[in-house]
């Protein structure tokens, strides 16, 4: 299974990713330069890793989404590959237009650092088909613009569409509407999620709740 | 041909940051401020002499980049 991860000035989990495809894949993924216009071929999956793309000058994830690479990115989300954007990756994916709303400033203006407990809402999807649709897990969020704004009608449609991927429970991290942790786009092969599954893909690190995303993905690419 | 460029939260949008800098001018003695909203303010130096088109660009810029629409207005003034 061929992986790539786009790697950005800023960027600070693109390694962590990288660990998280090679265990779940059994290679090792293509690191790609923000400045490259053209991905590796045969690509089953691409990963936007976390970190504070471009100091995150102007807003989170802006200058990155309109890096060259990303042109790349959003033809092959278009004919379908799996995309994962995680944090600043999900800030990536909106930013570039490939899922819908914003990401806002933290309700409670800090920066949330700290492991949350998510409700899995759909199981019907490349990212989240070893989950159990309604079960809890625990991720680490370690953002400070996390906060999911949408419009009544977008976030109807997200709602109504099974588009939530995780929803935060108990209590809120950062204010999003409807708890949202993670949504997935209108043909559910992109997902982006502000919690990272990658610092949860291994019991050294706390937790292995988040492997089962990356070995949902490999099961995706077998099938 | 200068471009100043105001981008502010659309009405309705929630703005935490703009609470919270009440909420500051408050407790240093400031009564009465009902509502804060923070925005950015950008200045560009433009070799377009034509006002209509140094405009043009200018807007097409916020919309492709310096504005997120969903959430942001702009105003956009050429000196």
């Amino acid at each position: 299974m061929k992986a790539a991860v786009i790697v950005f000035p800023g960027s600070n989990c693109d390694r962590d990713l990288a660990v998280a495809f090679r265990d779940a894949f059994g290679a090792a993924p293509a690191m790609v330069w923000h400045k490259e216009t053209a991905l590796p071929e045969g690509l089953d999956v691409i990963g936007v890793p976390g970190g504070f793309s471009f100091g995150d000058y102007l807003r989170c994830g802006a200058i990155a989404a309109r890096s060259p690479i990303m042109d790349a990115v959003s033809a092959f989300a278009r004919k379908g590959g799996p995309v994962l954007g995680i944090c600043n990756g999900f800030q990536v994916l909106i930013e570039a237009g490939l899922l819908p709303g914003a990401l806002m400033r933290n309700a409670g203006l800090a920066f949330v650092c700290r492991d949350v407990a998510l409700k899995v809402e759909t199981a019907s999807s490349p990212f989240t088909a070893e989950y159990r649709e309604g079960e809890t897990v625990t991720f680490p969020v370690a953002h400070h613009d996390g906060n999911f704004v949408a419009d009544s009608e977008t976030l109807a449609r997200l709602e109504g569409e099974g588009r939530v991927a995780f929803r935060y429970q108990g209590s809120n991290p950062n204010g999003s509407m409807n708890a949202i942790a993670g949504i997935l786009s209108e043909n559910r092969r992109v997902l982006g999620l502000m919690p990272h599954p990658e610092r949860a893909a291994d019991p050294a690190l706390g937790g292995a709740d988040g492997a089962r995303l990356f070995r949902s993905l490999a099961g995706a690419a077998v099938s | 041909m200068k471009a100043k460029i105001h981008v502010t939260l659309k009405p309705g949008v929630l703005d935490p940051q703009g609470e919270a800098v009440r909420h500051a001018l408050g407790a240093l003695g400031f009564a009465g401020v009902e509502a804060v909203r923070q925005g950015k303010y950008l200045e560009l130096d433009l070799a377009e002499t034509d006002r209509g088109a140094a405009e043009a660009a200018a807007r097409a810029m916020c919309e492709k980049l310096l504005a997120n629409t969903v959430i942001e207005t702009f105003r956009v003034e050429i000196e």
